[in-house]
């Protein structure tokens, strides 16, 4: 069974499988879509309430939660679309501003 | 045991879809493929088949339906013609290129417009850079037979295309001819069962299909489908062998007539070729070494099989049933061109486009393209490559 960790931008044609079907669940975690990203959110942590709010409005399930609490992004899957910061009540998420 | 009756081209390929018993038909009307699932909504009412018959609101539908169901591991089957081929236009790349092994019925018809409901290529010539396999049938045997054919070739493992089975609209399809039915368990017996190694379906195994293919594997993927076509060619050859087996009815690429000694010949595809072997026969009675190459598969293209059949020839007429609008001849006209092309002599080619809108074609029309050819053999001049047959002009 060809694996999805095992098939990359260098393997030839006869390494992939058959239409690109996968056969296995939850390879999004392996591939890298946050390089698509044009600007960045920043998590400003002392101003987050933690109501949580963010969280269903990301389209990308790139803001992580653990023990009721919201952590840092995942930059490896967040597109940048600035939901999250428009959603925020407390402003607690700012662009970054070197980009 | 075999036996005989007689049958609509388009009744003889439900007949074919009964025997198979497939999972799941899509199904939409439009002449003149309508009888097909006409005839076999009736046989799912009287359960004589276990399929699942899905209607549709359009043709859209019908092929996403038969995506759907042979993604999850079933038998798909639909039929359609002209309009409703357009419409199922964007689906087709998607179930060819996820490798989806459906057999969809084709019962040939002009597509608009100006609009016009009779027979000619020009909905299934439309579809041949779609990525299906497609065959063509000159009668109501054939079409029979190579529907029963089509599976088995689409779902060998080295291939996993689907396959458009198509027939002459109204001209095969609603004509009515004596026909050879193979027994039920016979059909069933070769066709066999349906076991993908992957499927939607398969609860201990999470499958994704058709996802998103970033330009790092979009032409990887696109090189396997030209591979699946080109082994295309050996999964036709080995099916029809089986049913040679089976039957005793041989089928290959295409069917050469009277080609032994031809130095004039017709390269030709479905119902004509009745009435151009008529046609060869009489100028044969006159002494005439003409011939007739019927081109069954027209995907994957047989190029250099054709090549071979056709180097002994001095002159070649290649008659397309559609208009391709290339404003340098039609699709046939234009692969076999190209599959002449590597020879180290080659015979003088000319195109003509016929039977348009169901236009009709005799033996006399037929006999009037090998004379033109017998001309062009004595004379060496080609003159007009691409022209149209029997349409009205001021001279
Ligand atoms: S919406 Fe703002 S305050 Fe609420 S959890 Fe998200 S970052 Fe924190
Ligand atoms: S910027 Fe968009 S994708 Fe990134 S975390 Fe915020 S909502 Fe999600």
């Amino acid at each position: 069974m060809k694996r999805a960790k095992d098939i990359h931008e260098n393997s030839p044609w006869q390494d992939l499988t058959p239409g690109g079907e996968i056969y296995e669940p939850a390879t999004s975690l392996l591939f890298n879509t946050g390089d698509w990203r044009t600007q960045t959110p920043v998590f400003l942590e002392d101003k987050c309430k933690q109501c949580l709010l963010c969280v269903p409005y990301c389209p990308d399930s790139a803001i992580p939660v653990k023990d009721g609490k919201r952590g840092e992004f995942d930059l490896m899957h967040c597109k940048g679309c600035g939901i999250c910061i428009t959603a925020c009540p407390f402003d607690a998420i700012v662009w970054k501003e070197a980009e | 045991m075999a036996h005989l009756d007689r049958l609509s081209g388009n009744e003889a390929v439900a007949v074919a879809m009964r025997q198979i018993d497939p999972d799941v038909m899509g199904a939409f009307p439009i002449t003149p493929s309508t009888e097909i699932p006409q005839y076999f909504a009736q046989y799912v009412a009287d359960g004589l088949v276990h399929t699942e018959l899905v209607t549709v609101e359009s043709e859209h539908s019908s092929m996403s339906v038969c995506m759907g169901a042979a993604a999850a591991g079933g038998r798909a089957i639909s039929a359609t013609s002209s309009a409703g081929l357009a419409l199922m236009y964007e689906l087709l790349y998607v179930a060819a290129s996820s490798r989806l092994p459906i057999v969809l019925a084709v019962s040939t018809r002009a597509l608009s417009g100006p609009i016009n409901i009779n027979n000619d290529h020009s909905d299934a010539m439309g579809a041949r850079d779609a990525g299906w396999i497609q065959i063509y049938a000159e009668n109501n045997q054939e079409v029979y037979d190579n529907y029963v054919q089509a599976f088995p070739i689409a779902e060998t493992p080295e291939v996993r295309l689907p396959v458009m089975i198509c027939q002459d609209g109204f001209i095969t399809s609603h004509a009515v001819e004596n026909i050879e039915l193979l027994e039920d368990e016979e059909v069933k017996g070769f066709v066999g069962e349906y076991n993908p190694e992957h499927y939607l379906l398969n609860s201990r195994e999470p499958l994704a299909v058709g996802p998103y293919d970033v330009t790092h594997y979009y032409m990887e993927h696109k090189k396997q489908e030209a591979e699946a076509m080109k082994n295309a060619k050996a999964a036709i050859l080995e099916q029809a062998r089986r049913f040679e087996a089976l039957t005793g009815r041989k089928y290959g690429f295409f069917e050469e007539y009277r080609m032994e000694d031809a130095e004039e010949a017709i390269v030709v595809i479905g119902s004509t070729a009745g009435t151009a072997k008529a046609t060869v026969d009489m100028l044969r009675a006159e002494g005439r070494k003409v011939g007739l190459v019927k081109v069954r598969v027209f995907r994957p293209f047989p190029g250099e099989e054709l090549a071979r059949a056709l180097k002994h020839c001095r002159a070649v007429a290649v008659m397309d049933k559609s208009e391709g609008f290339s404003a340098c001849g039609g699709p046939l006209f234009a692969e076999t061109r190209s599959a002449l092309y590597d020879l180290e002599s080659r015979p003088k080619l000319i195109n003509i486009v016929y039977g348009l809108g169901g236009r009709d074609v005799s033996t006399k029309d037929i006999a009037a393209v090998y004379d033109r050819l017998h001309h062009l053999a004595q004379t060496g001049q080609v003159g007009e490559v691409y022209t149209h047959m029997g349409v009205r002009e001021e001279v």
